[in-house]
């Protein structure tokens, strides 16, 4: 009834050609970021912000960066915890070494850095597939954890390894270190992750996502039908790259403020995200979204559930955590392989005929 | 979805005003993970000394203590979530047992104003007051363990170390690292030679470690290790027929938990200590009465005596003293965070306040003050015994090397006073 093209005229390329062309769609879509920019931050506090929002914000940014690596174009990747690493620690080198400048520019220059280091490791993929380039990535996971250990420069020969957060700012708003107030590291991170996703949106709609498409779904067809590997695949790990590091420059400086290397962005750091990616859909941006939602807020809504409301053992939660979400993993693969944007799909379909299904 | 967040958040929000009604301790606990045989007799110990207070004394100085337990899984992200999640609850202290989360933690407490208690481990240089205000790790710190350590390698060779070869074997991780900078220091003064070897978290892999140590024939092996990592380096050393005797681990490489699986074979492996070890005190008598007994010691019950647990009850009872301190100093019962920070950096530890509370000589009599967050940074010696299957005391609390140790304290905390444009000083 709503939800439908029916009676919504497109007169113009611009109008048929947006991302939402469906009005109650679009007009949802700017409900929710009028809600994200101008409701959340009036009403946000520490809690919400440092154990759910900012996380939430930053896991989607990496979510969307590696979509558009293995959803996009079909090069597996378990390095993303590396690349975050690449990230954080080229924004720490950065945020040292030129404290007077804005956090938005190191941010930026952090994910330029890691785009790079990303093609870098990404080079393999022009020979070896599949199986073995996830093999290939996932040396460049250790290799990068490892070096990030081993040289001193890194971490500016700090007695522990460890790196920490200055305080810095934009535009003489705090926003990193810990007097940071909660609704700026949240408006920060939210532009981030809005441009971000914009970018993303974009670039899988037009001629470089098709490239990265036709690439994934068949590379020698591709080829045949004119499609540069070479360019197509590294364009991927680029993006990929640039994505992935400014959500590692994000993880370390606004979300965590001191990070240890292995701990932070061990392999562990690599499946989550990739688990974000194929439970929010492969090949998706809303996937991203939804995925990063799931995995950030379900343990700690487990949480509250088992030891607030409940009055259960932590350690008992703690384990029931483990078992719920492997299952709600194991469940959601087998129902639903396509993850849960198809979920949204098949809602929107749904929608779509309501209330005449027939 | 966004629309039940907020209102979710507003609930919370309106739910987390302070209630001044008990005294809130935090326990940042890990009961799950690899390192959770470490975190469970802590944590056990922890709560049960507020219990204990509770029911035997109707809490410190009359007013009840509440104990809000957060499983961190000695993550860092878990870690944050939980501060973020308990300190809106008028908490007064915090004691993570992660060195990972209390580097997070430092600069936070010190926005928020909430002391942050890291007995033993942490930031070694938060023994400077003057820059780290809220951070407290008295009795002792890393360095004053590695100078510990040596300082009984000394005793054991007749006071010269020089052309001997000491490996030490550590947690890949900003723990493990802590005391390299020490060691390297000590190694210089004292002529022997330091070779380190990283063991990786979690640290079941440590074949290759070992195997260097074989080829490298060290005179003895320094162990800074935490969780799964104590046991298969035990078991390694064993199996190498490394002697155990000149196999030495800090105190978080030294609880029965570590030595139990090599069997007879960890026979006379050491740790050094800050806090005494066994059951043979009378506090463990009220315990019995007043929470094991009546069914209120925490998690199984089963750890009551044990290294750790004593560890655990050990820092709570730091905390409620400084409690009782705050309470004093201010004058009022309900003490707020800003409060018990005062009464931290006040804190007076005697032997016959420890002998009043049942504990005697259970670790070493200090005073903490402004200026020296870090207290006496007295350490002993214990040893395991297989047979009998206990830990003793070998080596009573003996000074350690303060001439090493505060010229690098001095030298790490300025390095954080100036990134951090804190002004040192005490107020």
């Amino acid at each position: 009834m709503f939800y439908r093209e029916a009676g919504d005229f497109k007169t113009s390329y611009q109008g048929d050609s947006q991302t939402f062309p469906i009005k109650f769609d679009r007009y949802r879509y700017y409900a929710v970021m009028a809600f994200a920019f101008l409701v959340v931050p009036f009403m946000i506090n520490d809690y919400w912000a440092n154990a759910i929002l900012l996380p939430f914000l930053i896991y989607s940014i990496a979510a969307i960066g590696l979509n558009i690596l293995v959803g996009y174009c079909g090069q597996v990747s378990l390095g993303t915890g590396g690349f975050m690493a690449v990230g954080a620690y080229a924004a720490y080198k950065l945020m040292t070494a030129f404290p007077e400048v804005s956090m938005f520019i190191h941010v930026i220059l952090a994910g330029g850095i890691t785009a790079v280091v990303c093609v870098g490791f990404g080079l393999p993929s022009l020979r070896i597939k599949g199986f073995y380039l996830a093999v290939a990535t996932l040396a460049a996971q250790f290799f990068l954890v490892w070096l990030f250990n081993r040289v001193p420069w890194f971490y500016n020969y700090s007695a522990s390894g460890q790196i920490n957060a200055p305080e810095r700012d934009t535009f003489g708003i705090l926003i990193t270190g810990p007097n940071a107030p909660a609704w700026a590291t949240y408006l920060f991170c939210l532009i981030f992750l809005t441009v971000c996703a914009l970018i993303a949106r974009n670039l899988t709609r037009g001629m470089q996502g098709r490239s990265w498409m036709a690439i994934r779904d068949m590379d020698i067809a591709a080829e045949i039908i004119g499609v540069n590997p070479l360019k197509a695949k590294l364009s991927a790990f680029a993006v990929s790259g640039f994505f992935i590091g400014i959500s590692g420059a994000l993880f370390f400086s606004v979300y965590l403020g001191a990070v240890e290397v292995g701990e932070a962005f061990g392999i562990n750091k690599s499946f989550l995200v990739l688990f974000m990616v194929i439970i929010g859909g492969l090949g998706s941006i809303f996937g991203s979204f939804a995925g990063a939602g799931f995995l950030v807020l379900l343990p700690v809504v487990l949480k509250v559930f088992g030891v607030d409301v409940m009055g259960w053992p932590t350690d008992i939660v703690a384990h029931f955590q483990l078992v719920i979400v492997g299952a709600l993993i194991i469940f959601f693969l087998i129902v639903e392989p396509h993850g849960l944007a198809q979920l949204w799909r098949v809602a929107k379909e749904k929608l779509r005929l309501w209330p005449f299904p027939h | 979805m966004k629309k039940t967040l907020t209102t979710l958040a507003l609930g919370a929000a309106m739910a987390a005003g302070p209630a001044m009604a008990d005294l809130v301790f935090p326990d940042l606990s890990y009961r799950t993970g690899p390192y959770a045989a470490g975190g469970i007799p802590f944590s056990d110990g922890y709560n049960d000394y507020f219990t204990l207070l509770n029911e035997r004394d109707g809490g410190i100085g009359g007013v009840p203590a509440k104990v809000i337990e957060c499983e961190t899984g000695y993550n860092t992200e878990k870690g944050v979530e939980c501060y973020e999640s308990t300190k809106g609850e008028g908490a007064l202290i915090y004691q993570p047992l992660s060195t990972g989360i209390t580097y997070q933690l430092i600069p936070k407490v010190t926005a928020d104003n909430i002391p942050l208690h890291t007995m033993g481990y942490g930031r070694t240089s938060a023994a400077n007051g003057e820059v780290f205000s809220h951070v407290f790790n008295y009795p002792a710190n890393y360095w004053n363990g590695a100078s510990g350590v040596v300082n009984h390698l000394l005793e054991e060779n007749g006071g010269d170390l020089s052309g001997k070869k000491i490996a030490l074997v550590y947690h890949n991780s900003a723990y493990g690292k802590e005391p390299i900078r020490t060691l390297e220091e000590l190694s210089k003064k004292h002529g022997f030679e330091l070779v380190t070897l990283p063991v990786d978290h979690p640290g079941q892999e440590q074949k290759s470690q070992w195997l260097q140590i074989r080829r490298e024939r060290p005179d003895n092996v320094v162990m800074w290790g935490w969780g799964v990592m104590n046991q298969v380096a035990i078991q390694e050393a064993a199996n190498i027929r490394f002697p155990m005797e000149n196999f030495i681990g800090v105190w978080w490489s030294g609880a029965e938990h570590d030595v139990m699986s090599a069997g007879a074979k960890a026979n006379g492996y050491k740790a050094v200590t800050f806090h005494n070890v066994g059951r043979d005190f009378p506090v463990f008598d009220d315990i019995k009465t007043h929470v094991s007994d009546k069914g209120l010691a925490a998690g199984a019950g089963d750890q009551i005596g044990n290294v750790l647990y004593n560890r655990g009850m050990y820092a709570a009872m730091l905390a409620a003293e400084a409690a009782k301190t705050a309470q004093e100093i201010h004058g009022t019962k309900d003490i707020t965070a800003a409060m018990m920070r005062d009464g931290m950096e006040a804190l007076v530890m005697t032997e016959e306040k420890m002998a009043g509370l049942g504990m005697p000589n259970f670790g070493p009599a200090f005073n903490v003050s402004c200026e020296n967050h870090g207290g006496p940074g007295l350490v002993g010696v214990t040893q395991w015994d297989a047979d009998s299957q206990t830990w003793s005391l070998i080596s009573d609390f003996k000074a350690t090397d303060g001439e090493v140790i505060g010229g690098l304290i001095a030298e790490d905390s300025g390095a954080y006073a100036a990134e951090n444009n804190i002004e040192a000083g005490c107020k």
